[in-house]
């Protein structure tokens, strides 16, 4: 299994993760713009997913719902810009419970070798935003990895 | 006072780190090799200092400037429940897609 890359440059808007899959492009794609597919893997360990509204064409509109065992619901959506399959997706998101934040989001998939690279980039209104977001309200050890942070440290 | 983070904002400053990871150096050494000059130099080492990220050593009347990585560390930290929370949902992505692709080869084989 390979590992996420994160890099997220200080003092920038952005946020850009890569992985690569062992699996065809057209099926990571797949992932992505299936609707049955996308409870199996979006949400959280623990949480109910499920999708109330995906329409995936220019304009379309996602909205996927994440519900807990307490019956809480936290809606998730967004419009699509741009799909062309099975290369990107761009699309905006926005979580209901903290309205007005809006991202923009940009779903690459390159294959060589029968092997998927997944680039997913996301764009903040604000820094304070992105900042939010990386922080997002979860309680996590420390890792201290020097090699982890190097991408942070390079990247200009 | 600035924090780790906003000290790391400025691409010398990270020029400037990533040369003393290699190894200590002295004002000139950085002035030479980032060709920045002494005083803009000597700001952002100032500023390194302040958070703590650089340290100095006095060598009889030469300062060597040595990178202090341990605010590096809490940084990570910061970031580590994004890292996690996505890790987590591409490992499930990665399951479901070698299921999708095992699935694939029996109905090839029925």
């Amino acid at each position: 299994m390979t590992k996420l890359n994160v890099i997220a440059e200080p003092g920038s808007h952005a946020i850009q993760m890569s992985r690569v899959f062992n699996a065809p492009r057209q099926l990571v794609f797949r992932a992505f713009t299936d609707p049955s597919l996308i409870p199996q893997w979006w949400g959280p360990q623990g949480i109910t997913t499920f999708v109330d509204q995906m329409e995936v064409k220019q304009g379309g509109i996602w909205r996927y719902v994440q519900r807990d065992n307490d019956g809480n619901e936290y809606g998730f959506h967004g419009v699509y810009h741009e799909v062309v399959a099975p290369e990107r997706l761009v699309f905006t998101f926005e979580f209901e419970g903290m309205p007005g934040h809006v991202l923009l989001e940009t779903v690459t998939f390159r294959e060589q070798d029968g092997k998927t690279t997944l680039i997913d980039s996301s764009v903040f209104q604000t820094i304070e935003d992105r900042d939010g977001m990386l922080q997002s309200g979860m309680e996590e050890g420390a890792g201290q990895s020097w090699d982890r942070f190097e991408a942070l440290l390079t990247s200009q | 006072m600035m924090t780790t983070y906003e000290a790391l904002a400025d691409p010398t400053r990270r020029r400037i780190l990533d040369l003393l990871r290699e190894r200590p150096h002295l004002v000139g050494e950085l002035v030479e090799q980032l060709k920045i000059s002494q005083p803009l130099i000597s700001k952002h080492l100032r500023v390194l200092r302040e958070v703590d990220l650089v340290h100095v050593r006095q060598d009889a009347q030469r300062r060597w400037y040595m990178l202090n990585a341990e605010p590096l560390a809490e940084i990570d930290a910061w970031m580590e429940p994004y890292r996690h929370l996505w890790s987590e949902r591409y490992d499930r992505l990665d399951t479901l897609l070698n299921t999708l692709q095992q699935e694939e080869k029996q109905d090839d084989q029925t």
